[in-house]
């Protein structure tokens, strides 16, 4: 049996279910902070398998979904300025900021390129000495040791043609965040496998020891999210929150010390715009002023005005896990996957969007 | 030939165009209705309503692991013609080459095409061929039309799905997607997946020898598997509902879609094909799959329900259940 069948095998799928179901633990909200578990539980139907008294929430955790109509915005009038090749991930063109979005802007003739790493942007500002080629920079700590690869390589290579603007995100400030809000229970926290192999499974420790909740890291098979939900609920049944580690195979407790290292070595903290919480004090990345040269916000003069949002999106209250899609009035009507109002609808990690593909007419 | 590169002269209708088909085309398609060499070919009629199906075929990279552009013009069309309960009876070919092509990987093509349609006995009867400037086309694009016949007593509609019915496949799925994903982005597998691209109108018949009874046939190409059975739930307006545990998925393609980033449900295969047929008729016409080699892996993936018309649903693995929706927008990878 391969691996990947491995943890995918039914009969164990099973064995966790009915633990699950057995366990005394009253009504309980456990929540993820990552986009790919929110998919992932999705499509393998574990919401459905759930008892009725096991609510799932899902969190801020898409990284396209957090960002905001304000920073958006910037990169659409970065896309405008002459000479500039905007380059982002996929996911995040057809977001609908305050005016437009970068695939209207594309449409209008300004070059908007998808790329899959910051690396691949740099190749792009090779093969384009004449133009400036800005990397639109959203994601998580996942994303962010090739932000800083590529900034480094930059430097290296002297490459003055290319630059980034940053709003990436970090994770915990996000969920303390939340935490602080106090709108929603949140009982335990299944806690994110890509983000945690990168900063380690200990940076999650302030959930039990800070707040008394459980908190167990998971892999993104189906086996990896059962497992892990049945860790939270016995640790919730046993009154001892603690902090387990259920993806041992990929997350160590002290993370990807390198790939941090040359994150802390390019980008320092700052205050950050979240959709649907605003500013977040020290949540964000931004470029060291010793690698200037590579931050587009420094390197264009780009101002925005009045970003809004539109009227009747309610990704804001979806992210902070405070609405379910289906409650959006607009939900699968006047907002599909085809022409969204919000991101959560667009990005294959929001939570709109994993509800109608997934989840749709199943109630 | 006597050029390595083909020039715009090569379509322009004079004597390097002649020379291009003597040489090239008329040899390696050569049968009688090519060389009645008239501006169409005449063939017979046995009887049965004519089934005419056209495809074009724009795949980039031409040659991948297992097949190219010019297997996929041959088969494609064919199983447009077998799924449609049709019995091949010719095909043409129109291609469009750009100015510059390599001579070689014409010939290349042209003898693969020429293996595929006498392997599958069916014979290329009619041709045409263009040059345009470089750069107006992607190196090569072939459209291939067919015709065929299709024998009384056969009803194969995408409305005919039955609740109660059982879905079946002929093998496993994902295949060709990834062959051609894989060489598009440049990544290699220890163990390279490579296409399913084949010829299904053998398979087809021997289906039919069990029972004609068979409801709804469809390749499922573009798309994948998601959106032909989509498709079928919508016409017959019922509900469908397959197993996640049935689905016969390769672990090479598992591991590759895990990579890329991609799901088999929504990825191309060229050789394979789903059928509704009676639950009564199907293990019959599992079995008659089974003793042919295109389905040698064939299985049952599922049900055809009376509730939620015109949706897909699918059991998970864990016992869990979801929908399969069509695709909206490109296959993105994960960022994060
Ligand atoms: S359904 Fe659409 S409008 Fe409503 S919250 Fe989600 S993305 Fe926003």
């Amino acid at each position: 049996m391969s691996v990947l069948h491995q943890f995918r095998d039914s009969t164990r799928a099973q064995a966790i279910i009915e633990r699950i179901r057995g366990r005394s633990t009253g009504d309980i909200s456990i929540m993820e902070f990552c986009g790919g578990h929110t998919v992932a539980i999705f499509r393998s139907g574990i919401r459905t398998v759930m008892p009725e008294h096991v609510r799932m929430l899902s969190g801020p955790g898409c990284p396209v979904c957090v960002t905001s109509n304000g920073d958006l915005d910037r990169a659409v009038a970065l896309a405008k300025t002459p000479g500039v090749i905007l380059t982002t991930y996929g996911d995040m063109l057809k977001v609908p900021g305050s005016r437009e979005s970068l695939m209207q802007v594309r449409a209008q003739g300004y070059q908007v390129e998808i790329v899959y790493s910051t690396l691949d942007a740099l190749k792009l500002a090779a093969a384009h000495p004449d133009r400036e080629v800005v990397f639109f920079a959203i994601g998580f700590e996942t994303t962010a040791p090739a932000a800083a690869a590529a900034v480094l390589q930059a430097q290296a290579k002297g490459v003055r043609n290319f630059s980034i603007c940053s709003v990436m995100k970090l994770t915990i400030p996000g969920a303390k965040a939340l935490l602080a809000m106090g709108e929603v229970k949140v009982d335990g926290v299944i806690g994110p496998g890509h983000v945690s192999s990168i900063i380690g499974s200990d940076a999650w420790r302030f959930l039990p020891e800070e707040y008394d909740i459980p908190v167990a890291i998971s892999g993104f098979e189906p086996l990896d999210l059962l497992a892990a939900t049945d860790a939270i609920m016995q640790m919730h049944e046993e009154k001892r929150p603690a902090l387990v580690n259920s993806y041992s195979r990929v997350v160590r407790p002290e993370g990807n010390r390198k790939a941090w290292g040359a994150v802390e070595r390019v980008f320092s903290l700052a205050e950050a715009s979240w959709r649907g919480f605003g500013s977040i004090p020290e949540s964000g990345l931004v470029l060291r002023e010793e690698f200037s040269d590579f931050n587009a916000d420094l390197r264009f003069d780009v101002t925005v005005e009045d970003s809004t949002e539109h009227p009747a999106c309610r990704c804001g209250e979806v992210l902070r896990g405070v609405l379910t899609p289906p409650e959006c009035s607009v939900f699968g009507t006047a907002c599909t996957p085809e022409s969204p109002l919000g991101p959560c609808m667009v990005s294959s990690e929001g939570s709109c969007a994993a509800y109608y593909h997934y989840q749709r007419q199943m109630a | 030939m006597k050029h390595s590169q083909i020039l715009l002269a090569h379509g322009s209708g004079g004597s390097m165009m002649h020379d291009l088909i003597q040489e090239l085309f008329l040899p390696a398609f050569d049968n009688p209705f090519l060389r009645q060499a008239n501006d169409q070919a005449l063939i017979d009629n046995p009887g049965g309503r004519i089934a005419f199906t056209t495809d074009s075929y724009v795949v980039q990279p031409v040659i991948f692991p297992g097949g190219s552009i010019g297997e996929l013009a041959v088969h494609g069309t064919i199983n447009d013609l077998a799924v449609g309960g049709a019995r091949p009876l010719g095909l043409s070919v129109g291609m469009i080459l750009e100015e510059g092509l390599d001579m070689a990987l014409l010939e290349d093509i042209v003898g693969r095409m020429k293996n595929a349609s006498e392997e599958a006995g069916v014979p290329i009867v009619t041709g045409d061929t263009k040059v345009v400037e470089r750069g107006s086309c992607d190196k090569i694009f072939i459209n291939t039309s067919g015709i065929g016949i299709v024998p009384g007593g056969i009803d194969i509609d995408g409305k005919n799905a039955r609740p109660g019915d059982a879905v079946l496949i002929s093998g496993s799925i994902g295949d060709h997607g990834v062959a051609v994903m894989s060489e598009r982005r440049g990544v290699q597998f220890s163990t390279p997946v490579v296409s399913d691209t084949q010829p299904l109108h053998q398979l087809v018949k021997s289906m039919f020898s069990v029972t004609h009874s068979i409801h709804v046939m469809r390749d499922p190409t573009r798309g994948g598997i998601a959106t032909t059975l989509n498709e079928i739930a919508g016409q017959s307006r019922v509900g469908i509902e397959i197993d996640e545990e049935a689905l016969p998925i390769s672990p090479e393609v598992t591991g590759a879609c895990d990579l890329l980033g991609l799901d088999p449900l929504y990825l191309a295969n060229e050789g394979k094909l789903i059928a509704i047929v009676p639950e009564a008729q199907a293990d019959g016409v599992l079995e008659a799959m089974r003793g042919r080699p295109e389905g040698a892996g064939a299985c049952r993936i599922g049900r055809v329900v009376e509730d939620r018309p015109g949706i897909v649903r699918m059991r998970t693995g864990i016992g869990g259940t979801r929908i399969v929706n069509v695709l909206s927008g490109e296959m993105l990878p994960r960022i994060c």
